[in-house]
């Protein structure tokens, strides 16, 4: 009934001075890491919004001596376009028809050209146009080669003609006023079907002959591969969707030579090329950096000497594994200091803490993908509102553990406790915390892992980390890059566990001594 | 020292002490007795402050417990429970120093003190000091415990079942210890206890409350010879059947 156990060191306040010396090493090397002179670049998630965001960014790494951070795969216009006007990007590759139509929100015909765009995006935003790179990526209609051939069919007009074609469009083309039912119009089209699909099934569907017609973008590396005709929209029904930077004017002011640099590939790619690019990258989607690289080379010759994708594959895992912690470790940090004085409040107090906890949990249950999204509006895009998300994710299991924790302390101690005359902040730090340390710490832990899971999804709002080559796999259909992210986030998590775990034992046997006589 | 004038106490409406008039003196030591439930650790605890009469009056040294500073009043009362409730992450030193802690004393005095303690209560303060509580066997962790309540050297002493959890053997001895200690100090002693050799053994005056009524207050001595109380008649025809020929209040395993 006793056991002899040689006393080591025994430090109460050991487990408390760990956290903090961690915290502020995390704060620091997120300060560091926010204060260094780049050039941020952004880019929705699709692969053609990935590879001209690299090219830029190869550009100006390779003719200036700038720093580039790349926050790719942003979800969607609404996103991206947020991030610029806030300042979290400098530039991201954009499409005119979509700064008229989406971001304008014009349906007026002038505001497609390029002039009227620049004016009114600069007087709005303090934001403009550079050069478009050249190619058209518009809406398009595909058939296949042998439909073409045996229907006589290469415009849209000949299409509209043309009975028994069945078609199958994007959910977006049937809803958009530029798509389908503009187009219906226009041509006077009469299809003998049209229905709702996903994209990339309706290029099987048309493979296996189930479709005769879909709509695509006129630059999808699909096309190239499939072989697919693309019908001529003679009408000029379809605005133009010219890519090219869309960029802050501070940045330019800052870094005139970025203008130069950017326009060297003004006008210089073709509807053709860039389908063959997107083709290209579609076939190596774990390298597209080096895919990029190499259509640089080709095409400029002399751009550089140096290996452009240096910068680009410099082991992306570490810099995203970083900022995967630095994520985590900022948002578990804030959690941490403000969910255990709340817990510790919350004891004693039923009623309030039933409320407190029960809103956690509510908030708990909100997906992780739309809280990301309640936080643009808030936060704008970028690390601020990912690690706001993560910290609100991290305040239950730390909350919760912290009251029950303190809570369920010995009622005999309380009462020697109370016999004892201790009290106020003395019976926190001398009785209470240390008790209810393990569970607290437990509590630490689940929160932890939790927010390495959760800040995979950060990089949808262009806060990096591991999420990163998950979005970007999930863009190009490569499970191998969803994979590169995955697994390591998966390992991290597992680490940070055992860290924490290893952590736990080292300082809290010498806090807790033994149990506690009941 | 203590004084409960004419208090009452009941909880959700159910009477727990009835009209208690009960008095503990400078050097006295009070037994309550009395089956569980009956009241005892409820008197116990109104005199510390922990629990709060409804009607009627606690008083120590002749103020009214909710006239005094709550802390001031713990600091003057030892307290020790059957539970013992050491403080885990603690050695015995620190444990037994907590009381001289919280009143500010300087870390030289706290430890001679200690040592003092724990040679009170016959632990030897260089191999016990550093010991945590999980390390010490039951009659142990009670001697520290009283070490722990005599560090300020209270005034009153409050004792809630304290050798309640320990082997027969080892009862008897933290008995008569406590007997010795409680003859070199002047201190009121309420102590509660469901044994009625131990009541016997160390009280002055041994009162027994049933349904948290005050049914008879006598020395040990009288309330042998008159019983007054069904109850005491009770225990200690169970006494005298369970009992060896030789054996007085003294049990042996």
């Amino acid at each position: 009934m006793r056991t002899r156990r040689v006393s080591v060191q025994r430090r109460p306040c050991g487990v408390f001075r760990h956290l903090v010396a961690g915290l502020i090493a995390i704060l620091g090397l997120g300060f560091a890491q926010l204060r260094a002179e780049t050039i941020t670049i952004g880019s929705k998630s699709f692969t053609e919004s990935y590879v001209l965001a690299e090219l830029m960014a190869q550009l100006i790494e390779a003719e200036t001596g700038l720093e580039v951070d790349r926050r790719f795969g942003m979800q969607g216009t609404f996103t991206s376009f947020n991030a610029l006007s806030s300042g979290s990007i400098d530039l991201y590759p954009e499409y005119t028809g979509t700064g008229a139509l989406a971001i304008l929100k014009s349906t007026d015909p002038a505001d497609q050209g390029l002039d009227s765009l620049r004016a009114k995006f600069r007087r709005r935003w303090g934001i403009t146009w550079l050069e478009p790179f050249g190619f058209n990526n518009s809406w398009a209609l595909v058939v296949t080669r042998s439909v073409a051939e045996a229907r006589g069919l290469a415009t849209l007009s000949q299409l509209a003609r043309e009975p028994g074609m069945r078609g199958a469009f994007t959910h977006e083309f049937m809803r958009r006023v530029d798509g389908y039912p503009g187009m219906v119009a226009a041509y006077d089209l009469r299809l003998a079907e049209a229905r709702g699909i996903q994209h990339v099934l309706a290029y099987d569907a048309l493979q296996a002959g189930q479709i005769d017609v879909m709509d695509a973008y006129a630059t999808d590396g699909e096309i190239a591969r499939y072989d697919l005709v693309v019908l001529e929209d003679d009408r000029n029904f379809f605005p133009e969707y010219l890519a090219a930077p869309l960029i802050r004017e501070a940045t330019l002011t800052r870094h005139p030579e970025l203008a130069t640099v950017l326009n060297r590939f003004a006008g210089q790619i073709s509807d053709g090329q860039m389908q063959a690019l997107n083709h290209r990258v579609a076939l190596a989607a774990d390298d597209y950096p080096a895919v990029v690289a190499a259509f640089i080379r080709e095409r400029a010759g002399s751009v550089s000497d140096r290996p452009a994708d240096s910068r680009a594959s410099r082991s992306p895992l570490v810099r995203q594994t970083l900022r995967h912690l630095l994520l985590m470790g900022i948002a578990v940090g804030l959690a941490v200091i403000v969910a255990v004085p709340v817990g510790i409040m919350l004891v004693g107090r039923k009623r309030a803490a039933g409320i407190v906890l029960g809103l956690a949990g509510v908030v708990q249950t909100i997906p992780s993908i739309a809280m990301l999204g309640f936080m643009i509006p808030l936060l704008g895009i970028g690390v601020v509102p990912a690690i706001a998300a993560l910290f609100i994710y991290g305040l239950l299991p730390i909350l919760r553990n912290t009251y029950t924790g303190i809570r369920d302390i010995s009622p005999a101690l309380r009462e020697v406790a109370a016999g004892l005359g201790l009290e106020g902040w003395r019976r926190l730090l001398w009785l209470e915390l240390p008790l209810a340390a393990p569970v607290i710490f437990a509590g630490i832990r689940t929160a932890a892992v939790i927010s390495v899971g959760t800040a995979t999804l950060a990089a949808f709002i262009g806060a990096g980390g591991l999420g990163e080559p998950i979005v970007q796999g999930l863009s190009f259909n490569s499970p191998r890059m969803i994979l590169s992210g995955a697994v390591p986030a998966a390992v991290l998590a597992m680490v940070v566990d055992t860290a924490l775990g290893w952590l736990e034992r080292r300082q809290l046997t010498g806090l807790t001594g033994g149990k506690a006589k009941a | 020292m203590i004084q409960f004038s004419a208090v009452s106490m009941s909880y959700g409406g159910a009477p727990i002490i009835r009209d208690l008039d009960l008095e503990v003196a400078a050097g006295e030591t009070v037994v309550l007795i009395g089956p569980s439930g009956g009241g005892k650790t409820t008197a116990l605890k109104m005199v510390n402050g922990l629990v709060m009469p409804t009607a009627g009056r606690v008083e120590v040294n002749g103020r009214p417990v909710e006239r005094w500073d709550l802390q001031a009043l713990r600091r003057i009362s030892g307290y020790v429970i059957q539970e013992v409730g050491l403080f885990p992450h603690w050695t015995v030193a620190r444990n037994v120093g907590i009381l001289p802690r919280l009143s500010g004393w300087d870390g030289g005095k706290i430890a001679r003190r200690v040592d003092e303690l724990l040679a009170l209560v016959e632990l030897n303060p260089a191999e016990y000091g550093r010991r945590y509580p999980h390390e010490l066997s039951g009659g142990e962790a009670q001697r520290v415990g009283v070490a722990r309540a005599l560090a300020l050297k209270p005034a009153i002493l409050l004792m809630d079942e304290p050798f309640g959890a320990l082997d027969p053997l080892t009862r008897a001895q933290l008995q008569e210890e406590l007997l010795r200690i409680l003859g070199e100090l002047n201190v009121a002693t309420l102590l509660v206890t469901h044994d009625l050799a131990e009541a016997f053994r160390l009280a002055d005056r041994v009162a027994v409350l049933v349904a948290g009524r005050l049914e008879q207050v006598d020395t040990p001595q009288r309330m042998l010879a008159q019983p007054e109380s069904a109850f005491i008649r009770r225990l200690l025809a169970a006494e005298l059947i369970g009992a060896k020929p030789s054996g007085g209040g003294k049990k042996q395993p």
